[in-house]
């Protein structure tokens, strides 16, 4: 297996609080302007999504997510060392399910109040 | 792509900074009303002056439509005493809210309050806000008023605490600025404020600032200037990998540090609170029973539920039974106010020696938060509003836990696994506190019944004015500073800017980018202002700890932090708020000295000086900066009360406020 090996500094804790899906995110960097810390920077390559500069600045306030018109092109992830303890038992079967499971249960679709 | 090291990765260079660099470049600008601080207080403020007739500007170092404390969104609107439908008086909370703090809260801050965060509110309603259930989502329940639509949270007697569905209360706000032509300064941090003549103490005629995308320099000339930057945050812990988020990020006390170096007076800065500090969970994504999640049903590993009890200890067997004052009790303050708890300012809650059940194995771990147990409508205002419309929890967890199958109707959301101790408050997700790990109490700016500060032209508004309160209050205060500021900017003379003080400020702004590259960066200095905190001014503090940690600080000003650099103007922003960092330090330092006394109320404990709370001591320590050194004075705690105000709150109110009884809506 050839592969090419840089030397690059450690990846910044949170690796990746932000997500972009690059079929659906058009490079539009409404989230950019959003963003309070500038975790995020406009992508020099127009249309694509904003790189993701100080992931270790990410409040995980979500106003990305809240600003962007694409449904789904952003998405917010919590670090492990915040999502492995955020864990829940279906009271019903006492099953237990956990964020960021492999198999998760189906999504609740319900939207918030108001 | 989606990080820099992808570009490394494919053999090419990491991209260049994105925004023009225009380091040096000098822009000047002149206002009536100058704001620093575009989160609530400073929003509300802006608005409140422009539409009293002055040209307004606000500084924010985010961006004004999203960020601020509040920024995310708001979900319980506190101390809206004056709505129709409210059982207590402005009076009778502000009398509770003062005797929980042990006097030690501000009068005016929190009177206004009571006085207008209703006022507020439907300020918010005519741009957009959400505040009512028109649909009738909520019909029937005992939280809904079916007249208004209103929706009470937490005293459903009194009815002074309303749920609002205010997720996107910041970008409502901010339209209403651009209508009204508020010029908005985004990713600009105050540096420092400008003194007539240059010198500390005289009047505010305006401030410096610096962009953190382009590192231009902007100075400011103002009438009045408003301090709206929030609470001091990142003093005694800092981390960005090992973190909830709870507090925000950007609050480092910029706008507290710019006027204790121009000479304003300050309060309450020795009260501080143990805390996890930077290593709890997601801030209400972990099972709980506080705030938000308040009246939620707590049960066992098993599923055997732990049982709640009023403040006298009478069980509560039902849900409804949370949401009512004790026998006796006047009022619920609403939770979030930061008012501390005691017998008078009490909510019921879960069993007090739960810890110690849990320790016998009476209660098996993990607990779990057990929505299914309440009634749907209780449910849905708890998960579906609350969670779904609050700062910080609309997406982190509302979204984030549905999209992964979460339930409320179904599952129960387990808490976090501590020490059985860490179960005494219900605020699980907050984690276990470390006594040297603190967060920053109630200390800030002194005001008098203007919201003025000692400074002339300088008011204040929100979380840098000392005492108690939420968002609410943030609005109420914002918009009160606002109309008292701009009354203030229209009387004045011209007075010209000291422009030695202006270059001092630029050559010290700009010192970060030309020294020689010291390898410490903003992270580590940071973490390094938290040592000395934690170790100095931490749990316990001493004459002899507190002087060492003063000189330490100094210490690290002149050496290492001097020499720390910054790489982008990014970077030097984080550095300069370093130094808004060391100074609040240096203030909580000074305070914990000059206050010669242990106190329960201020979580100050002296080793050397032992007794609680003795009488001599119930008073005000007020701080300012006096050349190079601190003058340490005292003020009564009903110093607002007191001449040259007048003795009652609402004479003051009807003296200050600036409204006559026409457009005072707020009347009683």
């Amino acid at each position: 297996m050839k592969q090419k090996v840089y030397m690059t500094p450690n990846p910044a804790v949170p690796n990746d609080p932000v997500e972009f899906d690059e079929k659906i995110c058009n490079g539009c960097n409404q989230c950019v302007e959003a963003c309070r810390n500038d975790v995020l920077m406009p992508n020099p390559e127009k249309g694509k999504p904003p790189i993701v500069l100080y992931s270790d600045e990410c409040w995980y306030c979500g106003c990305c997510v809240q600003e962007c018109n694409r449904q789904g092109a952003i998405s917010m992830v919590h670090p492990l060392n915040q999502s492995l303890p955020v864990s829940w038992k279906r009271a019903a079967t006492g099953e237990i399910f956990r964020l960021g499971m492999l198999s998760p249960p189906p999504p609740n679709t319900r939207p918030p109040s108001g | 792509m989606a990080a820099w090291q992808d570009f490394i990765k494919r053999d090419e260079p990491p991209p260049e900074w994105p925004y023009p660099i225009k380091y040096g470049h000098e822009t000047r600008l002149e206002t009536d009303v100058l704001v620093l601080g575009g989160g609530i207080a400073g929003c509300h403020a802006a608005i409140s002056a422009r539409r009293s007739g002055a040209r307004v500007a606000v500084l924010e170092k985010g961006a004004a439509k999203w960020s601020g404390s509040g920024g995310a969104g708001v979900d319980h609107w506190l101390a809206a005493c004056t709505n129709p439908l409210s059982g207590v008086t402005p009076e009778e909370y502000t009398e509770v809210a003062m005797a929980s703090s042990g006097g030690y809260d501000c009068g005016p801050l929190r009177y206004i309050t009571c006085r207008e965060s209703w006022d507020a509110l439907l300020d918010c309603e005519k741009i957009g806000l959400k505040a009512r259930d028109t649909e009738g989502e909520f019909a029937g329940a005992d939280f809904r008023d079916p007249e208004t639509g209103l929706l009470f949270a937490y005293d459903y007697k009194n009815k002074s605490a309303l749920r609002v569905f205010g997720h996107n209360m910041k970008p409502l706000l901010y339209r209403e600025m651009k209508r009204l032509g508020i010029e908005i300064y985004d990713r600009t941090s105050v540096a420092g404020l400008l003194s007539q003549d240059g010198k500390p103490g005289a009047r505010v005629v305006g401030a410096t600032a610096v962009n953190v995308r382009t590192g231009e320099f902007y100075v400011i000339k103002a009438g009045a200037t408003i301090i709206s930057t929030g609470l001091p945050g990142r003093i005694w812990t800092f981390s960005t990998e090992l973190r909830s988020t709870f507090r925000d990020f950007n609050n480092t006390g910029d706008g507290s540090a710019a006027a204790w170096k121009a000479g304003a007076a300050f309060t309450k800065m020795e009260s501080s609170y143990g805390d996890s500090g930077a290593f709890g969970y997601i801030s209400y994504a972990m099972g709980n029973a506080h705030n938000t999640w308040y009246g939620c049903p707590i049960v066992d590993a098993n599923g055997k539920e732990v049982p709640w009890f009023d403040r006298d200890g009478t069980r509560l067997e039902t849900a409804a039974e949370r949401f009512q004052p004790a026998p006796g009790q006047k009022v619920i303050i609403g939770l979030g106010e930061r008012v501390p708890s005691n017998y008078v300012n009490q909510v019921s809650g879960l069993a007090a020696d739960l810890a110690e059940l849990i320790r016998k194995g009476e209660y098996k771990l993990p607990l779990y938060a057990d929505l299914t147990r309440l009634p749907e409508q209780e449910r849905r205002a708890i998960f579906g509003l609350m969670v779904g419309n609050e700062g910080k929890t609309r997406v982190a967890v509302y979204d984030t836990l549905t999209k992964a199958g979460f339930d409320p109707d179904k599952d129960m959301l387990q808490a976090p696994i501590m020490p059985p101790e860490a179960f005494r408050s219900p605020n699980f997700w907050a984690g276990v506190d470390v006594p040297q790990w603190r967060i920053f109490g109630s200390g800030g700016l002194v005001v008098d019944w203007d919201l003025k500060t000692s400074l002339d032209g300088l008011y204040a508004a929100g979380g840098a004015i000392f005492g108690t309160g939420a968002h609410s209050s943030a609005a109420a205060s914002g918009r009160y500073a606002g109309r008292k500021a701009a009354a203030a900017a229209k009387a004045g003379p011209e007075r010209p800017l000291p422009e030695p003080q202006v270059e001092a400020e630029k050559a010290r702004v700009y010192a970060p980018l030309w020294q020689h590259r010291h390898k410490i960066g903003w992270k580590e200095l940071n973490a390094g202002i938290c040592r000395i905190m934690q170790d100095y001014c931490g749990e316990y503090r001493s004459e002899e700890t507190l002087n060492a940690g003063i000189r330490l600080l100094g210490e690290l000003r002149c050496s290492e932090a001097a020499r720390a650099y910054a790489s982008n103007p990014h970077e030097l922003g984080r550095v300069l708020e370093c130094e808004s960092i060391m100074t609040v330090g240096e203030m909580a330092l000074q305070a914990s000295l000059a206050r010669k006394a242990s106190s329960s109320v201020l979580n100050l404990q002296r080793l050397d000086y032992p007794e609680v709370d003795p009488p001599a001591w119930a008073k005000n320590i007020v701080l300012k900066k006096a050349g190079d050194g601190v003058e340490a004075g005292e003020l009564p705690l009903d110093y607002h009360l007191a001449a040259p105000f007048k003795p009652s709150y609402a004479e003051n109110y009807r003296l200050h406020s600036g409204l006559t009884p026409e457009n005072d809506k707020a009347k009683p």
